[in-house]
């Protein structure tokens, strides 16, 4: 268990990248605190993977320095490192049984076999897989060979970090669920370090404490489930996180007023003159349809999903979303929407400009 | 969806089969029907039912010349497979300098196979030959020509030199399917480079490994021109393989009979290792998965 300090890193595959664009991951400073358990999220391309890679050591990166508390471990190889990685693709031992795949890392390691049996028993029953183990690994179906790879991820006990990339893509819903428990628990019984990779936010918003966000190559922040939902830093986290994302619309801002499109929308804070593309963030969540005040809008479709009404409209050219409660009535005559001021964020070249006090 | 029946599309298989039955059928039928037969020329043929099965089942010549094929057989698949694998481990696997490597290798499978023959006899030559010379001037008795042991390693260092690359190319097509997330998973489990090979690159070669070993069989099993060019089959008959020994009866001596029942079996031979090697190594694999 470690933390794990990121200094200056970036990485480009290229062997000479010349512009930024070159980079697959651009230059980023972070601690990875001992024990917490965060979520990677990112489209996909954003540099996931690499940043994984280059922690566990199995890619130099081309620039900056990796720490494990303190300690510089830039150049030192991936078994130095004593890292559990479980790869988006599984990947199995095919001509191993299962227990021999579960065994594989501890025997490599010189455990002896007591040892060993035990801890396979105690993660195949982890994994579910407690009467498969004397089967060869081969011709197994994809979810089972991907929760063998899971299950030789969390085999051993003393590893400084756990760094899981996208490892329940090919799993079925339920199963899903409960191997989520399971690396839950996984993490509060032995509080290792775990880096969890996934596209999916609701995977990412209940399994961490918090939350990274990568876009192109950058960390665009970095926050418990809350913050990202309340303050998106930029305007993909806004657009990414919630569903449906956040409503961007493009801005004029004057002190602690917004015009859109001429008509006025109040903010909770006063700003300094804005450059750049200047736009407003307001969660659909905190947006109302009204008779008679705030912006006017063409409401074109209510989605009735369950718990709640999702409005899909257009306001001045632009599609915005609405969420009503699921008792709210929505009539033809509503044909404006208000915002809550102290939920209306403001961006400037897509990054979340901090307001003064008004 | 209903399917067509169309029986005019029979006639589209009738080229190949008439291609087979010129190239494959009606010529082995011949040989069927020589080896059931004795002529003493002029064309007249007589019944003579097993009788050159029998002599050939009781012909020492022929016990001999079937050993020394399975000799030569054994050590170059011994050989060559495992120094194919050893090659393709070591080639660099992308760039340059692997499409470099790849045509290098291809070359000597380019090289007829006469050509090959002519090559390392007067490679081997003493008088004349790089090899033969060189050995000659250090003081190692190497004389193909008269030494039984100097002819074997010889053509047995040929083959090696003529077909060692194709397993290798095998191999190596074999090793560039495999995704990279394998070896990087061994490396985050602390495998070493020997459980590398062990459990990710010969299971995933196993396929291409059994194509080349009944392949290099089946071909070395068959043998006939470049040990025919170098020794001729000797000294005396030690490198007389069983082609060479079935060319020498049958045009040699004019034997037909005698030679069709040789070719027969020979035949039946090869075909039943091929069986029993493809048998083997599937029952292996069902057996690893
Ligand atoms: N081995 C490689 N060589 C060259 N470019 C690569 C390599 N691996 C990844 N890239 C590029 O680097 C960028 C980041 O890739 P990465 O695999 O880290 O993305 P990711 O966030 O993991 O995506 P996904 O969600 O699809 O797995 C992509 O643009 C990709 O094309
Ligand atoms: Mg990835």
């Amino acid at each position: 268990m470690a933390k794990i300090t990121l200094d200056n890193l970036a990485h480009s595959y290229l062997p000479n990248p010349r512009s930024e664009d070159d980079f697959a991951l651009k230059e980023l400073n972070h601690d990875w605190d001992d024990g917490a358990a965060y979520a990677l999220l990112g489209s996909s391309g954003c540099g996931k993977s690499t940043l994984l890679n280059i922690i566990s050591g199995l890619l130099q990166p081309s620039q900056g320095r990796i720490l494990f508390d303190g300690k510089d471990v830039t150049h030192a190889k991936t078994a130095e490192r004593n890292i559990a990685q479980v790869f988006q693709f599984p990947v199995v031992y095919d001509t191993m049984t299962v227990h021999d795949n579960l065994a594989f890392p501890l025997r490599n390691r010189g455990r002896d076999e007591t040892y060993v049996a035990e801890r396979v028993q105690e993660i195949a029953r982890m994994i579910g897989m407690e009467d498969m183990l004397h089967k060869k690994a081969r011709g197994l179906t994809a979810d089972s060979k991907q929760k063998i790879s899971l299950g030789r991820g969390m085999v051993r006990k003393d590893v400084n970090a756990l760094l899981f990339d996208e490892p329940l893509t090919v799993i079925d819903p339920h199963m899903k669920w409960e191997l989520r428990t399971q690396l839950k628990k996984l993490h509060h019984d032995f509080g290792h370090t775990m880096i969890y990779v996934t596209h999916d936010q609701t995977e990412a918003l209940t399994f961490a404490d918090k939350v990274v966000v990568m876009y192109d190559g950058r960390v665009v922040q970095i926050g418990t489930p809350e913050e990202l939902f309340e303050r998106p830093e930029h305007t993909f986290v806004g657009y990414f996180i919630g569903s449906p994302g956040m409503n961007v619309i493009p801005a004029r801002i004057d002190g602690n007023k917004a015009y859109v499109n001429g008509s006025h929308v109040e903010l909770a804070q006063g700003y300094k003159p804005l450059d750049g593309k200047v736009e407003i963030g307001v969660r659909p969540e905190y947006a109302k349809l009204s008779m008679s005040e705030g912006l006017p809008v063409k409401v074109r479709r209510v989605e009735d999903v369950g718990r709640h009404k999702i409005i899909r409209a257009e306001l001045f050219g632009i599609d915005i979303n609405i969420i009503a409660g699921e008792d709210e009535r929505v009539s033809a005559d509503m044909n404006r929407v208000t915002f809550d001021a102290t939920h209306v964020n403001v961006y400037a070249n897509d990054w979340r400009v901090k307001g003064e006090a008004a | 969806m209903e399917k067509t029946v169309n029986h005019r599309a029979w006639f589209l298989v009738l080229p190949v089969l008439l291609l087979v039955a010129f190239s494959a059928v009606i010529p082995l039928m011949t040989v069927v029907n020589y080896s059931f037969q004795d002529t003493f020329g002029n064309n007249e043929f007589f019944w003579a039912g097993l009788e050159w099965f029998q002599q050939m089942l009781n012909s020492e010549r022929m016990w001999n010349a079937l050993g020394r094929q399975l000799m030569f057989s054994g050590i170059i698949l011994a050989i060559e497979i495992p120094l194919g694998i050893f090659v393709a481990l070591n080639m660099p696997k992308s760039g340059f300098w692997s499409s470099f490597c790849l045509v290098l290798m291809s070359l000597p499978l380019l090289i007829p196979w006469n050509v090959v023959g002519t090559i390392w006899q007067i490679f081997g030559r003493i008088d004349i030959g790089l090899l033969g010379y060189t050995l000659d001037m250090i003081g190692i008795d190497y004389n193909y020509t008269q030494n039984a042991l100097a002819a074997w390693v010889t053509i047995i260092v040929m083959d090696v030199w003529h077909w060692t690359s194709l397993v290798a190319l095998l191999a190596f097509a074999g090793l560039k399917s495999i995704p990279d997330a394998f070896y990087q998973a061994a490396k985050i489990d602390q495998a070493s480079r020997w459980k590398v090979f062990r459990y990710i690159e010969l299971p995933k070669m196993m396929g291409v490994l059994m194509i080349a070993i009944l392949l290099r069989f089946m071909d070395s099993f068959m043998i006939y021109t470049e040990p025919f060019v170098v020794t001729g089959g000797g000294p005396g008959n030690t490198t007389t393989l069983l082609s060479i020994d079935l060319v020498k009866m049958a045009l040699g001596q004019f034997d037909l009979g005698p030679a069709a029942a040789f070719s027969l079996m020979y035949f039946l031979v090869i075909l039943l290792i091929s069986w029993v090697f493809y048998t083997v190594m599937t029952n292996l694999d069902k057996r690893e998965g």
